[in-house]
């Protein structure tokens, strides 16, 4: 027994014997715990559906917490001088960041977004920032992007400063790194909307909640970056540098922090591409800005308006994610310092300039005659696609008879299947799954966590989520393996595929909604469909390069020894490139999870439309009650994708 | 030795920048405006804007009133119903300009707290009720009564819906009784959420596209009916009161005059334009008109208030303040 658990707790080798051993031994320790447990359990409670007598009922005291913070929301000490300096700072900077860009105009605004481009990144890149902001001003949707923009640049600084420091603490001490990790592990996988409720409850509808919310989702992956940055600094350059007889202080700042460069500019990569995501959900408590023009024309089931809106929201992510990514491929290349003073003065001169004369021509703001509206032709396209496509098609039938047949032929049995499985047995599947994939604890914190599920008490209603999930990822991953597979192949496809991930990756998530309900009717099939098409891209993503990344050596003695196309993929790459499949199955479980929440905007019942009948009548208890349950069937699921490596991070 | 005066410096620079900010007293979060407000020292106003598209339209025109005629910028949130309230008791938002009743939130927030203040009536009736596509009323006309649904329950069965038939409801902040009311009048049916209004009227199109049968739970007055005809269906008659106990409700819903609501402090001190939205009053086929024109001409709600306002000058003439 001892010696079991001693060589479980080890990470698995891929070497398929020893695996196969260790499985078996694993298995059999919990076929043993099964045996002497579920007798009992069954006994005691009944089998099937989670017990009525191991659930807490939390309503009544949400309900009075809920109760409490409106009424000591304006006289409360608490409130009064922590949560609202909080708030009032929040209000204070946004403020300042938004007069700042509106003074500029959208000459000097573009003019300083080229300037800082250009010196990070090149002249490329700094052409493409300035097209991409003048496009924003072309689709009539200036001011909401100086909205979002300033919303972002604070909570972007909030989550850097956040998230280095927690980084550092966790960096420089083992004990602190063991504290955060779970915690930060944890955060990385809730979807967006589970946090908005309670941040709600204490801040109100506005700017304030929307940052607080953003910074809380965005902070985690610079925190884990910094801490992984630091970690990883090569232990020779540190023992020369101690060597020197550099203090503790020295160290950090001219090794350790210097040679963790590139995963604090990757840190703040993720930070910012995490932060644009959050801006958009967090229109649903009153963000304001191009998630709010989206949320807005989605009430009117207007696509093309709310693409008008979502285009400036890809613009800006994609032109950030490249920038910054070029910032730190090119770190290193480049000597800084000597230009650098001269330099800012220039771009600070230009920009000045742009902005005056913008300013002396009276054109501040945006002319009107300027603007091109794509809502018109965009609406129509979808109008042309759906009425085509809804059903009557000869042969395959349209895609709303799809969607019944995907609905009853495979939803409904996974859900009914679920549901039928007696509890102990869920909590065994999740436990031996996990188990295999990690260790004993990722098998304990997974088991754990659908336990508490149950004892919310909203047993029913996860494994409906948990069913929509487990349908979305086999389609997603199907699908995915396929093109990323062909994309791995050919290099032009690649290439064709690039600029279309990035749409898709970085596009809101409620944009979506309308033309999946559209084309498969409201119910649980849209919500799936939604996931599928954000999840895509990451899986495609993933698998192309761990494909790339199979050593070359390999692929050619295997071709040497005549191996057809299609053997070498089987029996050469696929094996290789096992580590990035699976994280790409862990990925993909992931974002699907988030998006299937959001499907409770579209039918998708269960979980989601909890969540948001909890945001829509102020309904703490049932609210909180599925966002923790979210939380919970978010960690279940990572912990029983997760192979012992860690990844580093959403999307990308 | 230089760590410690690092350290008193943030803390005396972070006192100064509170005693900056707030004058070092009480922040007080329900005094705190929006940051995109009043940019440029204009005077501004926030309103708040529902999902539906009648709400849509009351903002639209007073927006376009309130920047044309008076000088005011506007601003507007979209907020749903409930968190509205909350929103607008704290000043995030400074009217709402059309409720379809909240007696909780009013006995919180107008009679204990009065830190909202009533605005009126918006002069639209509201009504919400079950519905079915008046081409489906026309074969089975019998069906518009609800004790003959469960004869027809097979016609509006769906994948979703379980074998049983379909009555497919919208968005969750909206005022429903709908389950308990298939559970108490013993109806063979199960309601569907579709979660949003959008996703529940994208569907209701695709239905009547086809002429399919279908079951919706729906309000009055709504753009939609000029698109989609649709019957209502008779529910046991409304009577004061039987809607008090929210599981037992096994009567239709009332007729609702809708209200206006805004924050007491710019009741108070808001100027004219508090005392144009007082004002502000209209009928059910002036906010169709509008609504029309942005949910099915695709107009901008700024262009759909521009054409109103050109055509109906002596409705609003009376509503400017002088």
């Amino acid at each position: 027994m001892a010696t079991t658990a001693a060589s479980a707790s080890r990470p698995a080798l891929s070497v398929p014997s020893v695996l196969r051993h260790r499985a078996a031994h694993k298995l059999l320790v919990l076929a043993v715990l099964a045996a002497v447990l579920v007798p009992f359990a069954a006994a005691r409670w009944s089998s099937g559906s989670w017990p009525q007598a191991l659930t807490v009922d939390l309503s009544k005291p949400l309900g009075s917490a809920s109760n409490w913070i409106i009424d000591n929301r304006d006289s409360h000490p608490l409130f009064l001088y922590f949560f609202g300096y909080i708030s009032e700072a929040v209000v204070v900077s946004v403020r300042a960041v938004y007069l700042f860009l509106l003074a500029a105009g959208w000459a000097g605004v573009t003019a300083l977004g080229a300037a800082v481009a250009w010196r990070v990144a090149g002249a490329r890149l700094a052409l493409g920032t300035a097209a991409a902001l003048l496009a924003c001003a072309v689709l009539g949707m200036w001011v909401p992007t100086m909205q979002t923009l300033a919303l972002m640049v604070v909570a972007v600084l909030a989550s850097v400063v956040v998230g280095a420091l927690l980084g550092l603490a966790a960096g420089l001490s083992d004990r602190m790194d063991r504290a955060l990790r779970p915690v930060l592990d944890t955060m990385q996988v809730l979807p967006a909307f589970a946090y908005l409720l309670p941040v709600v409850l204490v801040f109100g509808i506005g700017v304030p909640a929307a940052v607080l919310a953003t910074v809380v989702y965005a902070a985690p992956p610079m925190a884990r970056l910094t801490a992984l940055g630091l970690r990883g600094a090569d232990k020779e350059v540190l023992e020369a540098v101690d060597s020197l007889g550099a203090t503790a202080r020295q160290r950090l700042l001219t090794a350790r922090l210097p040679l963790a460069r590139k995963e604090l500019l990757l840190g703040l990569n993720q930070t910012i591409m995490m932060a644009l995501s959050m801006a958009v959900i967090a229109s649903v408590i009153g963000a304001g800005g191009l998630g709010d023009r989206v949320y807005q024309a989605l009430a009117s089931v207007d696509v093309g308006a709310a693409l008008a809106a979502g285009i400036p929201i890809v613009l800006l992510a994609v032109v950030l994610d490249r920038v910054t990514a070029a910032a730190g491929e090119r770190l290193g290349q480049e000597r800084h310092g000597v230009r650098a003073l001269p330099y800012a003065a220039a771009a600070a001169v230009a920009v000045a300039a742009a902005a005056l004369a913008a300013r002396l021509a009276g054109r501040t703001d945006w002319p009107a005659g300027w603007t091109a509206g794509i809502a018109e032709p965009v609406d129509r396209a979808v109008d042309w696609m759906t009425a085509h496509l809804y059903s009557g098609v000869p042969y395959v039938g349209g895609t709303a008879d799809w969607a019944g047949h995907f609905t009853t032929w495979v939803l409904d049995p996974v859900r009914s299947g679920l549901q039928w499985l007696p509890w102990w047995s869920v909590l065994l599947i999740v436990a031996a799954l996990a188990w295999l994939i990690g260790t004993w604890r990722t098998a304990l914190t997974a088991a754990c966590a659908m336990a508490a599920i149950g004892v919310l008490g909203v047993w029913k209603p996860s494994l409906d989520t948990l069913s929509q999930v487990l349908a979305a990822v086999a389609v997603t991953l199907v699908l995915g393996f396929a093109t990323g597979i062909a994309a791995a192949r050919s290099d032009r496809f690649e290439r064709l595929l690039r600029p279309v991930l990035d749409v898709f990756q970085t596009m809101p998530q409620f944009v979506y909604l309308i033309p999946v309900v559209a084309l498969f009717g409201v119910g649980r099939a849209p919500a799936v469909a939604a996931a599928v098409v954000y999840a895509l891209p990451a899986v495609v993503r993933i698998t192309a390069q761990g494909l790339r990344q199979v050593d070359p050596a390999a692929l050619e003695s295997a071709r040497s020894l005549g191996a057809t196309g299609a053997q070498q993929l089987r029996q050469v790459q696929l094996p290789l490139a096992r580590p990035a499949l699976l994280l790409a199955v862990n990925q993909g479980v992931v974002l699907v999870l988030a998006v299937v929440i959001i499907g409770g905007l579209v039918g998708g019942g269960a979980l989601g439309y909890d969540v948001v009948f909890g945001l829509a009548q102020g309904d703490l208890a049932t609210g909180l009650v599925a966002g923790i349950a979210i939380v919970c069937l978010g960690l279940t699921l990572d912990r029983v994708t997760q192979p012992t490596r860690r990844r580093t991070g959403k999307g990308a | 030795m230089r760590k410690p005066v690092r350290t008193t410096a943030l803390i005396a620079a972070a006192a100064a920048t509170c005693s900056l900010l707030a004058g070092c007293g009480a922040a007080d979060m329900t005094r705190q405006a929006s940051p995109f407000a009043g940019a440029r020292g204009s005077k501004t106003v926030t309103l708040s804007v529902q999902s539906w598209v009648g709400a849509q339209s009351n903002v639209a025109v007073a927006q376009y009133l309130l920047e044309h005629e008076l000088g005011y910028r506007v601003d507007t949130v979209q907020v749903d119903e409930v968190p509205a309230w909350d929103a607008l008791s704290q000043g995030r938002v400074d009217a709402i300009l059309e409720d379809w009743g909240h007696p909780d939130q009013e006995k919180r927030y107008v009679q204990d707290k009065k830190t909202i203040a009533p605005g009126g009536d918006l002069g639209v009736t509201g009504h919400i009720g079950w519905f079915v596509p008046t081409y489906l009323a026309r074969q089975h006309p019998d069906i518009t009564d609800w004790r003959n649904l469960n004869k027809y329950a097979s016609l509006f069965r769906t994948p979703e819906s379980g074998g049983k038939g379909q009555l497919l409801d919208g968005s969750p902040s909206y005022v429903t009784n709908d389950k308990a009311l298939v559970n108490n009048l013993k109806l063979d049916y199960q309601v569907v959420f579709a979660g949003s209004e959008a996703a529940q009227i994208t569907q209701i199109r695709q239905f009547a596209k086809e002429k399919k049968p279908f079951l919706t739970y729906w309000y009055m007055p709504q753009w939609l009916f000029k698109k989609v005809p649709m019957t209502e269906v008779k529910l046991p008659p409304y009577k004061e009161g039987c809607d008090a106990d929210a599981a037992k409700v096994a009567c239709a819903y009332p007729h609702t005059p809708l209200k206006k609501y805004l924050n007491a402090g710019f009741a108070k001190s808001g100027g004219k334009a508090a005392a144009f939205l007082k004002k502000f009053k209209w009928t059910t086929e002036d906010q169709n008109e509008v609504s029309l024109l942005i949910a099915d001409q695709k107009l901008t709600p700024a262009d759909a208030a521009k054409k109103w306002v050109n055509t109906h000058k002596s409705t609003w003439k009376t509503w400017l303040p002088r």
